[in-house]
Formats: C-alpha cells, structure tokens, sequence
C-alpha cells in the first residue's frame, strides 16, 4: 500500500516536471511548424536580409526589425550594464546595513512592474525627454526612437543584472579581499581588481539574462520606439523591432502576411535560444 | 636586537565582549616571535591588531598603544601604508583567481611599480625567496588556484614579500597542509627571519619550538607568559603554561 502511494505521487510529481517540457516542445513545433513553411516560400535569404517589409505588395523583409532588435537591446545594454554593475558593487561592499534594506526592495520592486507601466512612463517621460534635449540641438523630433527605448530597456534590465551580478559578487570569498588590503590596497581597489574579476563570470550571466530580457521585451518598447519598419543607423530616429512587428500586425493579417509573422517569431526565438544557450555555458564554467 | 613592535597595556573589545585584557608584549626585530595557546584564547585577534585588519570587524573597539618603529598604529597612521610594512599570511592559502605573475605583481602594482621589467625582477626575486620558482618560472601564466595547497601557501608567502614589508604576520600558516609542506614552510620561514621580522599564530606546539625564538602564551584573552622558546617549554614559569605545554588541556 505505502508502496503504491509512494509510486503515484512519484508519477505525480513526474507529471508535473513533464509540463514544462511539453509546453517547450508544443511551442517549438507550432512555430516551425507554422514559420518554416513561409521562410521557404519567401526565401530564408530574402525574408532575412531583405531591406523591405511591405506585406500589402507582399514584400517580407525582416532585416530592419532584426537590427531594431539589436539596436535597443545593444543600448540598453550600454545603459543599463554600467548602472546595474556599479549598484550591485555599492550593495554588496559599500552599502550601509540601513540604506540596503530600502534599497535591496526596490530594485527587486523594479523588476515586478509591469512593462506596460514601463511604457507609460516612457512616453510621458523619457520621449519628451529626448525630444526636448534634441530640440536644444535644434533638431525637431517626436521623441520615439532608438535612444528612448533604449533608455527605457535600460532601467527595465537593471533588476536582472543587479540582482545576478550582486549574488555573484557576495559569492566570492572574503578572504581574497582580506588578502588584498592586507598589502596595502584601498577598498576600492581590492574591490575592483580582485572582487569583481573574481565575480566576473556570474556577473557575465547576469548581462546575457539582461540581453535576453531586452531583446524579448514588447509592449514597452512598441510604445516609445516609433515602429517604423526601415532601416536607420540615427538613434534619434524611431525603428520597429521584431516583437512589435508580430504584435502590431498579428491582429490582421492573414495568408502568407500571418506565416511571415510567426516566422518573426522563429528567428526571435532562435536569439533567446543562443543566449540562453550563452548564459548555461557562463553558469557552468562558474561552477567548474 | 631591537624591539621591532611594542605593545602596551593593549585591550580590545567586540561589542561587549572583552577579548583582550591588558596585553604588554615587545617583538624584537629579525626573530621569529611564536604566538600559542587554546583556539579562542585572543592570539589570532592579537595578530590582526598589528596590521589593523580587525578594522574590518564591525564593533571592534582597541585602547592601548602598539608602536612599530616606536609609531602608534592606531593613531595618524597610514592604514594602507602600515599594511604594506606589515604583511600578512592566512591560514588558509587564499592566491586570488588569477595568473600566479598577477598575484605576486598585485602588491607592486598597488603600490604604484608599472615598469614591466620591474615588476618581473620582483616577482622572480619573490618566489625565490619563498621556495617556489623552480616549481614556477616555467609556467607563471598559469592561474595559481591551480597549483596545491602548500604551492599555494608558498605563493602567498611570496605574494606578500613581494610588496616588500618589515614585518611578517602568519597566521597558522601551516594547518591547512599536509606534513612535508609544512616542513617546507618552516624551513622557508627560517631563512626569511635574517631579513624580517616575523610573528606566527600556531596551535602546534612542536612548531613553536622548532622555528620559534620567543614564545608568548594566551589563555582566555590574557597572555600568561612570555619568554625565550627554550625556557618557555622547558621550565614555565606559571603553572597554567605548564599545563598547557604538557597537554593536560586545551
């Protein structure tokens, strides 16, 4: 009897962990299934470098909306690194117990909000923002484009490099800061020459997973960068990235307009395949 | 020989706890000045007062003079500076993740020397003198978290000579490794005793005895005695020593 019960919870909890599989293979087979066919139809090497996206004459070029990907998230990525790597520095070594406990809440709070809010806040503030200081320059602008996104993903990234990059930090072991001052180094150079490289791999992993949430992010991003499906090479110009040309269009398209779309979503999902891919290779040499 | 660092009337407090009480004690230079006693009985926490790194413990309350040189450390001293003077070796080996040139560069480096040739003249002169270039030279780029633990404490013994200090702390140097590493660990701090002074924490007693020229005794904060190593282990003068070196405690 006790046998038996052992066994079903065992299949139980079996189950359980055979969800998470399953939904990871039905999505993959649904977007192969679905984008494939219309890479072919189109032509894998027209659909993803072509310079065109034009779905009423049937046009399907994806290569400016894969830069936008990449734009946003390469700006985010300068924004947000700096910001998020020297914060998890203060927290980890320079933080007073009292100002920690306020500060530690919020940036986890920051990861908890909505990405919808994210987008508010940009439009009210960040757009005019760029568009007032480039009207300083004399430029006359609306404001959406590649520098308020990236602004923007900047800070929604800032929870997730803070809080891998500041465990990774605490991991690493006091005694190599000991070891450090005890020749004579300041704080900050035991901290920065012996703490941080030390801490670099998680920190690393911190930035992939950074980059992975930059690169998914849509609803923010669709409200502040302009989406305009073209090819620029001026941040202070709007672009559309591959997750808002799904989200934008989805609603109607049909027929060959609707594969091309889903087929969007196979190559953004080959992206969040490498860095994840990426970030399981960091994790692993940090435990090697 | 001259006294090297003078102690007096020496107390420290954690918080509430008192865990030195009134410590008197003169280090001569170039000799080899042995700490033991029962864990807990504050000589570790003595030798982390010579180089200030009980600094780094919250609520850590000292009074008293320690002179280096006859300079107070604990007033208008340069914390960085001291430490440069007064360098320091772990218990546990602890060469920072990097190449074994980088670690013992580090304290050079810190301490302004950018000259490459420099800075390669020091660190093959470091581990000479710490017993480790013939094991080194040929792979120096090699990360020093590769080598064993007594290589590693070797490295950490050149490590810190490298940033050129006057006196050396070592705290338990050696019990984290295996018995023939020990050995060439004493041997090794033997030889450096002509040109350093060096204070050691031990809790192994024919080690004292062994490299040792002075020994001082702690028990429960308060150092009991302290004399020549020879007198020490052959006619104690107080009863509590005697029985401690006897083995009939701690």
């Amino acid at each position: 009897m006790k046998n038996f019960r052992e066994n079903l919870m065992h299949m139980v909890f079996f189950l359980c962990a055979l969800t998470s599989i399953f939904a990871v293979v039905l999505i993959c087979i649904f977007l192969f299934a679905n984008g494939v066919p219309a890479m072919k139809e189109i032509g894998l090497l027209d659909f993803l470098t072509g310079a065109k996206w034009k779905p009423g004459n049937d046009i399907y070029g994806i290569l400016p909306m894969i830069l936008g990907s990449l734009y946003i998230t390469a700006g985010a990525i300068v924004i947000g690194v700096p910001i998020g790597l020297l914060t998890a520095v203060f927290m980890a070594f320079y933080c007073p117990k009292k100002l920690y406990g306020l500060l530690k809440p919020c940036t986890e709070l920051l990861a908890g909000i909505p990405s919808i809010v994210y987008g508010f806040f940009g439009m009210v503030i960040i757009v005019p923002a760029v568009r007032a200081v480039a009207g300083v320059f004399g430029a006359d602008i609306s404001g959406s484009s590649i520098l308020a996104a990236s602004i923007l993903l900047g800070i929604m990234i800032l929870p997730t490099i803070i809080g891998v990059s500041e465990a990774a930090l605490r991991a690493v072991p006091m005694s190599y800061y000991e070891g450090a001052v005890a020749m004579g180094a300041r704080h900050e150079r035991a901290i920065f020459t012996v703490m941080v490289p030390a801490a670099k791999s998680g920190v690393l992993a911190g930035i992939v997973l950074g980059i992975g949430r930059a690169i998914g992010e849509t609803m923010a991003v669709i409200m502040v960068a302009g989406n305009q499906p073209r090819l620029t090479g001026s941040m202070l110009k709007g672009i559309r990235t591959m997750t808002a040309n799904i989200v934008l269009e989805m609603g109607y398209a049909t027929g060959l307009h609707r594969e091309a779309l889903i087929a969007t979503g196979v190559v953004l999902f080959v992206f969040i395949l490498l860095i994840n891919l990426a970030f399981s290779v960091l994790k692993r040499r940090k435990e090697a | 020989m001259e006294n090297k660092i003078e102690i007096h009337n020496m107390n420290l407090h954690y918080g509430d706890f008192h865990a030195l009480h009134d410590i008197n004690l003169d280090i001569k230079e170039n000799e080899i000045t042995a700490f033991i006693g029962p864990s807990g009985c504050g000589k570790s926490t003595l030798l982390r007062s010579l180089n200030r790194m009980n600094d780094l413990v919250e609520n850590c309350r000292i009074t008293g003079d320690i002179m280096l040189d006859g300079q107070d450390i604990y007033k208008n001293c340069d914390v960085n500076l001291l430490r440069r003077r007064v360098g320091m070796v772990f218990q546990k080996p602890n060469p920072f993740p990097m190449s074994i040139y980088d670690n013992i560069a580090y304290g050079p480096r810190t301490h302004g020397i950018k000259s490459r040739v420099q800075l390669d003249e020091i660190v093959e002169t470091s581990l000479k003198r710490a017993a480790i270039w013939e094991e080194t030279k040929d792979n120096l780029k090699k990360s020093a978290l590769s080598m064993s633990g007594g290589q590693q404490q070797r490295i950490c013994i050149a490590r810190a000579l490298a940033a050129d200090p006057e006196v050396l702390l070592m705290d338990e140097p050696t019990s984290a490794l295996d018995p023939i590493s020990t050995a060439k660990i004493e041997d090794l701090v033997l030889e450096l005793k002509k040109d350093y002074t060096i204070v050691m924490v031990t809790h192994n007693m024919q080690q004292a005895t062994r490299v040792s020229d002075t020994t001082a005794f702690f028990l429960l904060g308060d150092m009991i005695e302290v004399d020549d190593t020879e007198k020490l282990f052959s006619m104690p003068s107080d009863k509590r020593t005697e029985d401690y070196i006897t083995g009939r405690f701690g």
